[in-house]
């Protein structure tokens, strides 16, 4: 005879499982999105503190974590082996540790350049209450700080004018992306400009767009300055290709049994437009905004150092130039800056991507 | 690094601060009859060489705060982005070759009339060769009692290395910095001299060579060193630092340095456009005046300050290049082969012998080299050069900025040659010995040994009408 205890489990043990349990469905939860975030590897880590005591995690753990730091110490071991072994004119390839230090150095120079800036600032001040003592008030004069852009403010630069470059390159890639795909003729018309074009160097182009921009943009604005504006359209020339390719690609590729729902339904245009093309395009678009962010990016610094426009492209050829025994190692610091912030803005598409379209397949 | 960045950074602002505080204190006086700069957000282009320093020393040590200047300066890749953007206005002055404004002004290459208020220093070059061509010049040059190599060295010991090359078909390549640079003239001088033919520049020709023995070719200066290192170039002429790189990347060796081509030649010039001088008067005397006492800065207790301006210049927002490196110049010595170093005093001066004071003379020097290799292709009259000299060189700004200065105390009444009549004493001071007076330039030009004279032009590939 059983009672009604061996269905209804009351115990500490039980309750216990059953919140954890709730703890990992809420886990399940946010491992998608943080694993679109690219913090898939962390996943595992909550889990087994969540209490998921399973071997699979564990597996998961050395595979998503342990793997990767492995990869990572090995090749910082055989960079610190071999790179004392190369040696330049400028001295021995710098190692991990010299990089590290530079990348300090850098940090510092930020933080003192900034205290430059307050120290000017103070300076301007003392010079205009001057000119009022000397009854010169209305000749008083606020200036911004003309000191050198730092580490930092390069890599603001370059992010900005890669996202500008970025920008037109989707306004432009897209609309005639959808238009290609809709409707064949004009698909006929572009392709062959497309294929023309695509496998343009952005080097060619570069001497091009700064002839246009000069002859063009004659009163440029302080926030945007020609050169910041020739590097932009140059990313956008090389980096709307892939955009316009996938959504075409996706935008004609609709299923049409859809298309001749719409036609049954006779939704206007705008509403096809809006509830059958872009839903089911999106995937492809977002593919084609990831490769088109990934090609500026790249295009973006070998611009900046052939036009000697600011970012971090022209931070590499300056240390270059500067031709010091620090130049290697700062240039190093640079890559690798450069590597990072590509692989982030990269997951930042992914999320976005996951967000927008609700199937993480990739 | 970055701490020792820092600490100079730190003690720059404490000088500043100490000479605001003296500059309130001496220049109530000025305050009277203030100049006020029409423009004062200014942007400056220089080349990452050790004599862009009045340039940044002006902007370090405040001066041109002082004159209610706002500079950014701004590192240029190679001399003719630098003077195109002068010319278009992207730039409101750069640090420039001497030859440049006059080139632009008469028109060789990109047209524009481009002035000088303030020259901006002497000498400062040097030529290097490749280690393989000094070990062929090697033989031809006497020794000195202690078994090195006596100075200064004649390109005549290069002679039979330039033979051996043509013998063997290979061409024998140098590097210099651009067609109307200094360093051109100067590298051109020195092969001459010792009977090695440097070309001409033809009618429609610019590569300048025609009838060459050594080929000459444009390399901005910081890719020298490595141009040289690929074998591209067996040896070439340049500012510093590359001539003491090359002896610190054990690449190369440096053979004579322009002070023992010229002695004290001038070199740098602070170039602004025509129309920028007239629309804004004030803001040109402003400049000028700071950049004078940044040269009087320099070179001020016998360049007792050479040292902090070294630690300013090696920054990499200057020239970056290691501190030692540009200190083994800008302190008074100069090492040719590793190791071999020896004094140079006045390898680097920005003051003394008016080393700022646009003279004509200086400009009717290279005004006779550019006639001398066809750059200037038609023979001119006397009269022709001193008007060209007058109207690039601008000593008129540059007293009046002076004149300010003394008037507020802070340069010497004594410094400045107020009463000069624009040309230098004839001097011989040449590594040849060849007497130069700027007041007779086509005698001068026709007292040298290779090179067009009098009527001569080259037509094709020929010199005619000789």
């Amino acid at each position: 005879m059983t009672t009604a205890d061996e269905f209804v489990d009351t115990s500490p043990s039980t309750r216990a499982a059953a919140r954890r349990d709730a703890r990992l469905a809420a886990v399940d939860r946010i491992s998608r999105p943080m694993s679109s975030f690219g913090f898939g590897w962390l996943v595992p880590v909550v889990r087994i503190a969540a209490g998921d005591r399973s071997p699979s995690q564990f597996k998961a753990i050395g595979s998503q974590i342990l793997v990767p730091l492995i990869g990572i110490f090995a090749f910082l071991a055989a960079w610190a082996l071999l790179a004392p072994q190369v040696n330049t004119s400028l001295g021995a390839i710098p190692g991990p540790v010299q990089v590290w230090h530079q990348a300090e150095a850098l940090y510092g120079e930020h933080v003192a350049e900034r205290q430059e800036a307050q120290a000017f600032y103070e300076r301007q001040e003392e010079r205009n209450a001057k000119l009022v003592e000397a009854g010169y008030g209305d000749r008083v004069k606020w200036r911004d700080y003309t000191g050198r852009p730092t580490y930092f403010d390069q890599i603001l630069t370059s992010l900005k004018t890669v996202a500008i470059g970025f920008v037109i390159a989707t306004l432009i890639a897209v609309p005639l992306g959808i238009a290609c795909g809709l409707w064949p003729t004009v698909n006929g018309a572009v392709n062959p400009l497309i294929q023309v074009f695509k496998p343009v160097s952005p080097l060619a182009w570069l001497p091009i767009v700064t002839m246009v921009v000069s002859a063009l943009y004659v009163n440029s604005v302080d926030a945007l300055p020609k050169s910041l504006v020739v590097s932009a359209i140059t990313v956008t020339l090389c980096s709307l290709w892939p955009t316009l390719i996938n959504t075409a690609l996706g935008v004609s590729s609709i299923d049409k049994d859809l298309l001749n729902v719409s036609r049954v339904l006779n939704l206007s245009p705008a509403k096809k437009l809006t509830k059958l093309v872009l839903p089911s395009a999106l995937p492809l678009i977002f593919t084609g905004l990831r490769l088109s962010l990934g090609v500026g990016w790249m295009v973006l610094i070998a611009a900046e150092m052939l036009a000697q426009n600011p970012g971090l492209g022209k931070f590499v050829w300056d240390e270059f130039q500067n031709g010091s025994s620090d130049s290697l190692a700062r240039i190093m610091v640079a890559v690798l800056t450069i590597g990072i912030i590509g692989f982030l803005l990269d997951r930042l598409m992914q999320a976005l991507q996951v967000a927008f379209t609700h199937s993480a397949t990739r | 690094m970055g701490t020792f960045d820092r600490r100079i950074g730190l003690k720059g602002l404490a000088l500043g601060t100490a000479l605001t505080v003296l500059g309130v204190v001496s220049g109530t006086s000025a305050s009277a009859e203030m100049l006020f700069p029409e423009k004062d957000e200014l942007t400056f282009g220089f080349i990452k060489l050790t004599d862009m320093a009045p340039l940044a020393i002006a902007y370090e040590k405040h001066f041109f705060e002082d004159e209610g200047l706002y500079v950014t300066l701004e590192p240029q890749a190679n001399w003719k982005v630098l003077l195109d953007r002068v010319i278009t206005g992207e730039l409101d002055g750069a640090h420039m070759l001497a030859g440049q404004p006059l080139a632009a002004t008469i028109g060789y290459g990109t047209e524009a009339h481009i002035i000088t208020p303030f020259s901006m220093d002497l000498n400062g070059n040097g030529i290097t060769v490749s280690n393989e061509v000094w070990e062929m010049m090697k033989p031809n040059i006497p020794t000195n009692a202690d078994g090195k190599p006596q100075h200064p060295i004649s390109a005549s010991a290069l002679k039979p290395v330039v033979e051996d090359f043509r013998q063997q078909g290979k061409p024998f390549n140098m590097g210099m910095v651009f067609p109307v640079s200094t360093h051109n003239y100067e590298l051109r001088y020195w092969l001459a001299a010792g009977g090695i033919h440097p070309g001409y520049y033809g009618e429609n020709d610019t590569t300048g060579q025609i009838k060459a023995d050594a080929l000459l070719s444009v390399t901005p200066p910081p890719q020298m060193p490595s141009t040289l290192e690929a074998g591209t170039i067996h040896g070439y002429c340049v500012g510093e630092p590359w001539n003491q790189q090359a002896v610190f990347m054990e690449i190369g060796v440096p053979v004579i340095t322009d002070y023992e081509i010229w002695k004290n030649n001038p070199e740098k010039v602070f170039g602004i456009t025509a129309e920028f001088a007239e629309k804004y008067p004030n803001t040109a005397l402003a400049v000028t005046k700071a950049l004078i006492r940044a040269a009087i800065w320099l070179d001020e207790d016998d360049n007792a300050n050479r040292q902090e301006a070294v630690e300013i210049l090696s920054k990499p927002e200057y020239v970056g290049a290691d501190a030692e490196v540009i200190a083994n110049s800008m302190t008074g010595t100069f090492e040719y082969e590793k190791g071999d170093k020896r004094p140079v005093p006045d390898f680097n001066v920005f003051f003394r012998y008016n080393a700022t004071y646009p003279f004509y003379s200086d400009a009717i020097w290279y005004l006779t080299q550019m006639r001398r290799w066809g750059q200037i292709p038609e023979a001119k009259p006397d009269s022709w050069y001193d008007e060209t000299a007058r109207t690039v060189y601008r000593p008129d700004i540059y007293l009046k900025a002076a004149r300010m200065l003394v008037e507020e105390g802070l340069a010497d009444e004594a410094d400045f040659p107020w009463d000069t009549d624009g040309y230098r004493e004839p001097t011989d001071a040449f590594l040849d010995g060849i007497e130069y007076d700027g007041r007779a330039p086509n005698a001068y030009i026709d007292s040298l040994s290779i090179g067009l004279k009098g009527p001569e032009q080259i037509k094709g590939t020929e010199v005619t009408g000789g």
